[in-house]
């Protein structure tokens, strides 16, 4: 233990955490991180993941405590990050362990020009440095970083940058002093996949090339295939598998490894996603023994009487499960594409959109769009942010007042504004938004958010009111109890499934989604996503699917219709625009989406030795 | 930026306007008029008349009120009812009285509530904290009449006697000349004012300090003193400033009761003097002074929140 690796930039041993009340958030976490090798770390929300990180760095957030384990950085066994005193701290923080924050928007100081948060990297540490050679290290990691070094761009403020340009000042922000190890908190999250993988790219090289080790936090299994090389998957504050991330992905041997994996929708072809029942328990209210065991298919006995330790699989892969390597969730099961929809099968389509134009000032963010949407089909709207998706979903609803068209519902003209439109066509669409957790009203209760569309369009007596919101409450798989919940007593979850009871509720032929999952973890997308095709099969729904993630679409869509700058490029059936894109852009799309596609990074064979074991 | 100044010295101008329009009604609205409040109870009515006709008030409202403006246009403010002597040679000694007092106040209470303010919010939950903000509290508490006699009678009368409880000065001397009689004003208006500044400045540094900012720049490895000074402390004075702007703009306006209490010679006085003489003209010219010091001290601080907020600034 004691030898010094000089190869090692971070030895992490039986780190735990503890709240500000006691309890553990995070324990019993060790890894290794090698010099030029990015470890990705991934769980869902309160995994602990994000603690891990920043303890990294000798730091806890909100009153948390770092209570015991070591951290030895660059392999320098003599010096644990977590006994410092606060100055000593201070003098690694930066430069030998770097940060790069989750939300650069908020991370970056509002009032301070960017050129001066870099220099000021190198001033507190370096207070030596002359003038001269700062600006020239700031150019060369703005170079690294591909952004101009310019004094014209080093004078802006963080507004005056992109969402990316922000996250690269970031990176540089952190590499500047080239230090041994960088922690990312999610660094990609809330940026557009073309973005997000020339962030990655860029993280990859500059650890390849100065020899930094990095933990990179996320939740997108799809970011760790793109950039890691070990996987480490975090459950309920405690590691449950680590291991190389081909290893890992080819033969998750954690039931819950495999759980995520077969949540992860792919682009290739459709699946029939699996979501993981129940919920993760939360600090303090752990069961005995494994913390998987309430929601895994293979738990006995024997897995709830003791806590269960790390044990070795192979070489550098460790898992914490009796029964490691059983599979306990198989791969999903493979279906069948939607048959390319026969261009008019002479019904009448639910809606028809005509020259579709939405300017604000000079600027067009629609520009002539058309489309149809047949009954009962799931028509996606892809495109990268800026592309007018949610323009377009907006108009259809009757937010955008701009809109010039000529939209039919049913055969029957939309007004542009929803208050113009008749109580019926009000009634028939309904839209559910991005984040559920700022569209429900956190002052009122589940029964009220639902009722209130209840009393919109119908009228009943206070018990039948109840009994109709439970079945609409059940239909998509909350408790009647929920009712009486307020919103931030639910689960991410929880509450985009209340958004789409009271969608439901006003009995609508066609569901707007907004990117519905994009602020949920991957098994609870998988359950949203299993939820919408049975309401579509069962209540016979159209749904207009907005969302920038082409594997979901794969799994959900009948037809996909592609976006650039507020004009259709491409509009045909789901595989036949995934498989053979015609259009130069949507070709694009698919290469983007293809770097983060786990299938093609570590291909699974239908014989895994896991599997045998 | 400068368009965006020029707008708002046009909202300014209209809204001194209006605020003018407003105190002229109000003044001719009160009753007594001008004539009789001269010529005292015992007048005929036929020389009030003649009054009335040689002062203009026979003329309808708004002539007047145009004559009114243009006189002030022309550096005229009218001629005071009891003096006779022009208004402005009234109001214009207790106006740099009143700025001095204004000046001194702001000089010692704006870096106080600073200082306390901050290292509040610095020792959060702590001792210095929680001692600061019960005692601020308390002074709140307390109407300023009261803060007022009771140092006089802790530092002039009853228990020591350091300072002249009144302000009452020699004819031909000026305030200045006798610095003694600013301080028992000066730190009654500081503990009026400085509980509701220190207070706004602890509360929004304690935003400040709790961004994700502040935490990038803590695991930055910048030193205490930068977090603070650079990167909390700029982004927390935006409010603050409105803060300071509107105690100002109290101080010079509002602070009648305090300078009547200590014999003060400001404004305030004047103003308490001249509403019971009915000295309309000097209180119109004071009521102005109090409405125009208002927008020049918010205007300033818009300027200076814009200067500080780089987003509002492009």
């Amino acid at each position: 233990m004691a030898e010094i690796a000089p190869a090692l930039a971070v030895e992490v041993r039986n780190l735990r955490i503890d709240m500000p009340e006691g309890g553990d958030i995070v324990d019993d976490v060790s890894f290794t991180i090698r010099a030029g090798e990015v470890l990705g770390l991934v769980g869902e929300s309160g995994s602990g993941k994000t603690t891990v990180g920043t303890a990294l760095l000798g730091f806890a957030r909100g009153g948390a405590r770092i209570a015991g384990g070591t951290v030895h950085v660059a392999g320098d066994s003599s010096v644990n990050m977590l006994d410092l005193t606060p100055q000593q701290k201070r003098r690694l923080r930066g430069k030998t362990v770097a940060y790069v924050p989750q939300d650069p928007a908020s991370a970056l100081n509002p009032s301070l020009r960017i050129g001066l948060q870099l220099s000021e990297v190198i001033e507190a540490h370096e207070p030596e440095t002359p003038r001269g050679e700062i600006d020239r290290r700031i150019e060369a990691v703005m170079q690294d970083v591909g952004l101009p070094a310019d004094p014209a761009f080093l004078m802006r403020f963080p507004h005056q940058l992109s969402g990316g340009q922000q996250q690269r000042i970031g990176i540089a922000m952190a590499v500047i002093l080239a230090p041994k190890l960088i922690v990312l908190d999610e660094p990609t999250t809330g940026l557009d996949v073309s973005t997000q993988n020339r962030i990655l790219d860029i993280v990859k090289r500059l650890c390849r090339e100065h020899g930094i080790g990095a933990l990179h936090v996320t939740h997108d299994l799809s970011v760790i295939a793109h950039i890691a090389d070990q996987v480490m998957v975090m459950y309920s504050g405690r590691v449950v598998e680590i291991g190389r991330v081909e290893t890992v992905y080819d033969q998750p041997c954690h039931p819950y490894t495999q759980a995520l994996l077969s949540a992860v929708p792919e682009l290739r072809y459709r699946t029939q996603l699996k979501a993981i029942p129940g919920h993760a328990a939360r600090p303090g209210q752990r069961p005995q023994g494994c913390f998987f065991q309430a929601r895994c298919p293979i738990a006995t006995q024997e897995c709830k009487a003791h806590p269960i330790a790390m044990t070795r699989q192979d070489a550098g892969h460790d898992v914490r499960c009796l029964k490691s390597g059983v599979t306990a969730i198989a791969e999903p099961e493979r279906l069948p594409d939607p048959l390319p929809a026969t261009a008019t099968s002479g019904k009448r389509p639910v809606i028809e959109v005509r020259d579709l134009h939405v300017a604000y000032g000079a600027f067009r963010v629609l520009d002539g769009v058309e489309f149809t949407v047949e009954k009962g089909e799931c028509l996606a709207i892809v495109g990268e942010s800026g592309s007018g998706k949610s323009t377009l979903s907006r108009a259809l609803i009757g937010l955008v007042p701009q809109q010039q068209c000529t939209a039919l519902l049913n055969g029957e003209r939309l007004a542009p504004r929803a208050r113009d439109r008749s109580r019926q066509q009000l009634q028939t669409m309904q839209y559910i938004f991005q984040s559920p957790h700022n569209s429900l009203n956190p002052r009122q209760t589940v029964e009220s958010i639902v009722g209130l569309v209840h009393d919109t369009f119908n009228r009943a007596s206070r018990s039948e009111r109840r009994q109709k919101i439970a079945e609409v409450l059940s239909q998509v798989g909350l408790s009647p109890d929920a009712m009486f919940a307020f919103p931030d007593q639910l689960s991410g979850g929880e509450r985009q499934r209340v958004a789409i009871a009271r969608a439901l509720m006003a009995d609508p032929q066609v569901l707007i989604c907004d990117e519905i999952t994009s602020a949920l973890d991957v098994s609870v997308q998988a359950a949203i996503v299993n939820l919408l095709k049975d309401l579509q099969q069962s209540r016979g729904l159209t749904m207009v699917f907005v969302t920038h993630n082409l594997a979901l679409v794969r799994n959900l869509a009948d037809r996909v219709l592609v976006l650039n700058q507020g004009k259709v490029v491409e509009m045909r059936g789901v595989a036949e625009v995934i498989d053979t894109p015609r259009h130069a852009y949507t070709k694009q799309l698919l290469a983007n989406a293809l770097v983060a596609d786990l299938d093609s990074r570590a291909k699974r064979s239908g014989e895994k030795e896991c599997l045998r074991a | 930026m400068w368009r965006h100044l020029l707008e708002r010295s046009i909202y300014g101008l209209l809204t001194l306007v209006l605020i003018s329009a407003l105190i002229f009604v109000a003044t001719n609205v009160l009753p007594g008029d001008a004539a009789r409040a001269i010529l005292g109870r015992s007048a005929t009515p036929e020389a009030v008349a003649a009054l009335q006709a040689q002062l203009g008030l026979d003329r309808p409202l708004v002539a007047q009120y145009a004559g009114w403006v243009a006189d002030i246009l022309h550096g005229n403010l009218g001629n005071s009812v009891v003096t006779k002597g022009p208004v402005w040679d009234l109001v214009g000694p207790r106006l740099t009285n009143s700025l001095v007092l204004l000046a001194s106040t702001s000089l010692i209470a704006l870096p106080l509530s600073f200082a306390v303010g901050i290292l509040m919010a610095v020792r959060q939950g702590k001792w210095f904290d929680n001692t600061a903000n019960g005692f601020l509290i308390g002074t709140a508490g307390i109407p300023e009449f009261v803060l007022a006699i009771v140092l006089i009678l802790l530092l002039s009368t009853q228990v020591l006697q350091l300072l002249p409880p009144t302000a009452v000065l020699r004819p031909g001397q000026t305030v200045l000349q006798n610095p003694q009689v600013l301080v028992l004003p000066v730190m009654t208006l500081t503990l009026a004012i400085m509980p509701y500044l220190s207070r706004l400045i602890r509360a929004s540094l304690i935003d400040a300090l709790a961004s994700e900012y502040v935490v990038t720049a803590r695991l930055k490895g910048l030193p205490p003193r930068v977090i603070l000074l650079r990167h909390a402390l700029r982004n927390s004075l935006v409010p603050s400033i409105q803060g300071a702007a509107l105690s100002l703009a109290y101080i010079l306006g509002g602070a009648v009761v305090v300078e009547y209490i200590f014999q003060y010679p400001g404004l305030g006085s004047a103003l308490q003097s001249a509403v019971s003489q009915r000295d309309l003209y000097v209180i119109q010219a004071i009521v102005l002074i109090f409405a125009f010091g208002y927008i020049v001290f918010n205007m300033i601080a818009d300027m200076l929140t814009i200067l500080m907020t780089p987003r509002l600034r492009s």
